[in-house]
């Protein structure tokens, strides 16, 4: 075999004084890097394997590992830096498109970070959250246009089928397959027992997280995988995959070899078939097909659950949206360009779709502008690190959040971006029993349910300091906005008054 | 039960079947339909529906169990992820039928349209299969990952071909058997055209032996002609598309 020309990403820094040789990092490794000599019990690393997981890191009794990035090697160069030329050594060895996990790593703006939001001084009181209530519960679904009462003060007028949530926080598309059944146990309890919701992603539900039904948002994706009407059924919502903001207008792609024999039996395919996902649904062409298909799934479900679309954003998202809303969705998802996934081409993660503040800001104004915002809920998703990120999404217009990454960081993953290999030394993204163990559900739930509850302080915390005790007072708020380092017409777009106006 | 659908629209119409199969009633004599969409529609018990007149988009539709005979043709979207049932169509089909079809059978005696039994599967014991008596459009078969697409061309004129351009392109499971020949240009990457074996004949024979029965055809008759098998040159089709 030649001599490989790819660049070590990173060095893996071994302190002799500290080591004892112990091999935790030899077995702790899945990706060959950390390696024991069977003679001599030595242990030693190939760092061109390394992928950063920090898992050898972490494990380490005696704290004698460091794993950093390398500094740019050889001559600087600011355009062909070492890892556009790493990514061309690699297309020049292997002749295949660049593949990649989690959402896209350039530093795009983050508009989240030129917003900021209000606080009560003076004229208004703050409210505090530890002695008043406070309600974050928020409920998606169309809502009527009017409430009629007959003359005992009785509702007349049908609700449509809602979502409860206790947070305006839901777990993110993540399918059996992509994640394993460990992870996908951890966010399914977390959510039902924190009162929110998990997305099923388009891999089905597996057998025994048929019990958590009640609070999964099953998905209909483009393969139609694990769908039948027993799936639909045992659902809180259905969702029809159109887009990920990971991979905008292309498909998705499980290799057989992650088709073990219970990820078969989950999306009902053949053990060891990959799992293939065409780009786009082939009965959806157009608008009014896709009305057809969120009537077939309301036929099937017996008007009984909310149809939410997802789609990523991309140019003309506000159009789609609407369109989405006007063909009968009850929830319209976008995920922005920041949006995660199991395995992407890099390419396309990292240069494809919008970043979602844009697409929320516009999308929301134009719905409120046409007078159908009521008719369908907004759920964002791409990039939501923490609870503030939250709060000025609902204050754009969102009436609830999804969390992928947050979610799987919470269980423990370290970022590596490696989830496409299937050898996640942290048992998240893997199907290999040796490192799925490393997951334990019980605590999985534990520290999920933790990260919640830690959101929902801060946001009541957020909300109290605005004068408001209820989150409903928030949505759709751009009052309590302002905006620096953004040109006017960012600006306009949020719909956003700079900062000191 | 008998039920006028005239007049109706698909909500009432479906809650009328769904409630009634919850009373115990099987059977269905549906009159006077006139393209009302969904019928069928996530229905999961074996019932009989027989529809008279034309029934609209996606019929069949997540079905799973029930036997439905239609009096003549059908519009788009047929048997669309249906996992199981019965669907007899004495006349023509439109476009998108069986998609992402894992079980269950539909018949159909004439002509089909475009995109017909695009990624069926099959999984276990549950082999969709799709029987068009006449030909069909473009990308017949695209995705197709699992079951069988058998096309007759009965009836078909000389030199029309059987299947559209982009036949079985991006296959990687399941087959395809085509009573004459689709022409070469037509057939999609990634698919191979093979002599069918004296397995597949038996296979074929008793896989028609209901169609036949059901649309009135002759067994003997149909197998007279030669076949063709289509199938995926690869299981695999993405495999060497990544650098990892």
């Amino acid at each position: 075999m030649p001599l490989s020309l790819i660049p070590a990403e990173f060095n893996v820094q071994r302190d002799a004084d500290l080591c004892i040789e112990c091999g935790v990092c030899t077995r702790q490794c899945a990706h060959g890097c950390q390696n024991i000599d069977p003679e001599d019990g030595s242990v030693s690393s190939d760092e061109k394997l390394c992928v950063g997981c920090q898992r050898c890191v972490t494990l380490c009794p005696t704290g004698a590992l460091q794993v950093v990035q390398r500094a740019e090697q050889g001559r600087y160069h600011a355009v062909w830096n070492t890892g556009a030329r790493r990514a061309i050594a690699r297309q020049a060895e292997s002749g295949g498109m660049l593949l990649t996990g989690m959402g896209a790593d350039k530093p795009f703006p983050l508009y989240w970070d030129r917003l900021f939001l209000n606080a009560s001084q003076v004229t208004n009181p703050s409210i505090d959250p530890l002695r008043e209530p406070m309600e974050l519960r928020t409920f998606l679904g169309a809502k009527p246009d009017k409430i009629e009462f007959d003359q005992q003060g009785k509702p007349l007028t049908k609700l449509s089928p809602q979502l409860e949530l206790e947070i305006p926080v839901i777990f993110s598309a993540m399918s059996y397959g992509s994640i394993s059944l460990s992870a996908a146990m951890s966010l399914a309890r977390a959510a039902a027992e924190s009162g929110t919701y998990f997305n099923t992603g388009e891999g089905g539900l597996h057998r025994s997280l048929a019990q958590y039904g009640s609070n999964a948002i099953v998905q209909v994706a483009s393969g139609r995988f694990g769908v039948t009407p027993a799936y639909l059924e045992n659902s809180a919502a259905v969702e029809i995959k159109i887009g990920q903001g990971a991979k905008p207008g292309i498909g998705g792609h499980l290799p057989g070899e992650k088709v073990s024999a219970d990820v078969s039996a989950t999306r009902m395919i053949p053990q060891g078939a990959d799992a293939i996902s065409p780009a786009p649904h082939h009965d959806i062409y157009s608008i009014e097909d896709l009305k057809q298909l969120i009537y077939a799934l309301k036929e099937a479900t017996g008007y009984s659950k909310p149809i939410s679309v997802k789609i990523a954003a991309v140019h003309n998202v506000v159009p789609i949206a609407s369109g989405a809303v006007r063909a009968g969705a009850d929830i319209v998802a976008m995920d922005g360009v920041r949006g995660g996934s199991g395995a992407t081409p890099t390419m396309i993660r990292d240069n494809v779709g919008i970043p979602i503040e844009l697409a929320l800001g516009a999308v929301d104004a134009q719905l409120r502008k046409d007078g159908i915002r009521h008719r369908a809920s907004l759920v964002v998703a791409g990039g939501f690190r923490n609870s503030a990120d939250v709060m000025k999404a609902i204050a754009l217009g969102a009436d609830a959040v999804y969390i992928g990454t947050a979610a799987l960081i919470g269980l423990g993953c370290h970022m590596c971006q490696k989830c496409y290999t299937g050898k996640c030394t942290w048992g998240i993204a893997t199907q290999d029993p040796y490192l799925t163990k490393r997951l334990n559900p019980e605590i999985g739930v534990r520290r999920l349910k933790n990260l919640l509850r830690a959101w929902g302080l801060e946001m009541k915390e957020m909300l109290g300091g605005m004068g408001m005790n209820s989150i409903d007072s928030l949505r759709g708020n751009r009052e309590m906005l302002r905006g620096i380092d953004m040109t006017e017409q960012e600006l306009e777009i949020l719909g956003v008054l700079p900062a000191g106006r | 039960m008998r039920i006028d659908a005239t007049g109706l629209d698909h909500r009432t119409l479906n809650e009328q079947i769904k409630t009634a199969i919850a009373a115990g009633e099987t059977e269905f004599d549906l009159a006077n339909v006139c393209g009302t969409r969904y019928i069928g529609c996530g229905i999961d018990q074996e019932v009989d529906i027989r529809i008279e007149g034309i029934p609209g988009n996606d019929l069949a539709a997540f079905m799973s169990g029930p036997r439905i005979h239609c009096s003549g043709s059908v519009q788009d979207s047929v048997a669309n992820t249906m996992n199981g049932g019965l669907v007899v169509v004495p006349g023509h089909a439109g476009d998108v039928l069986g998609y992402s079809m894992r079980g269950g059978r539909v018949y159909v005696r004439e002509n089909a349209g475009y995109r017909i039994g695009i990624h069926m599967k099959s999984y276990l014991n549950q082999e969709p299969t799709i029987i068009i008596g006449g030909r069909a459009k473009d990308f017949a078969g695209e995705y197709m990952a699992g079951g069988k697409l058998i096309i007759l061309g009965l009836d078909t004129p000389s030199g029309e071909p059987l299947a559209g351009r982009y036949c079985g392109s991006g296959m990687h499971g399941g087959a395809m058997y085509v009573r004459g020949e689709v022409p070469e240009a037509h057939i999609g990457k990634g698919v191979s055209v093979e002599e069918i074996t004296a397995e597949d004949q038996e296979m074929l024979r008793a896989t028609l032996k209901p169609y036949c029965e059901a649309l009135g055809l002759g067994v003997e008759e149909i197998m007279g002609a030669p076949f063709q098998k289509l199938r995926a040159t690869s299981t695999r089709p993405h495999g060497q598309l990544y650098a990892y």
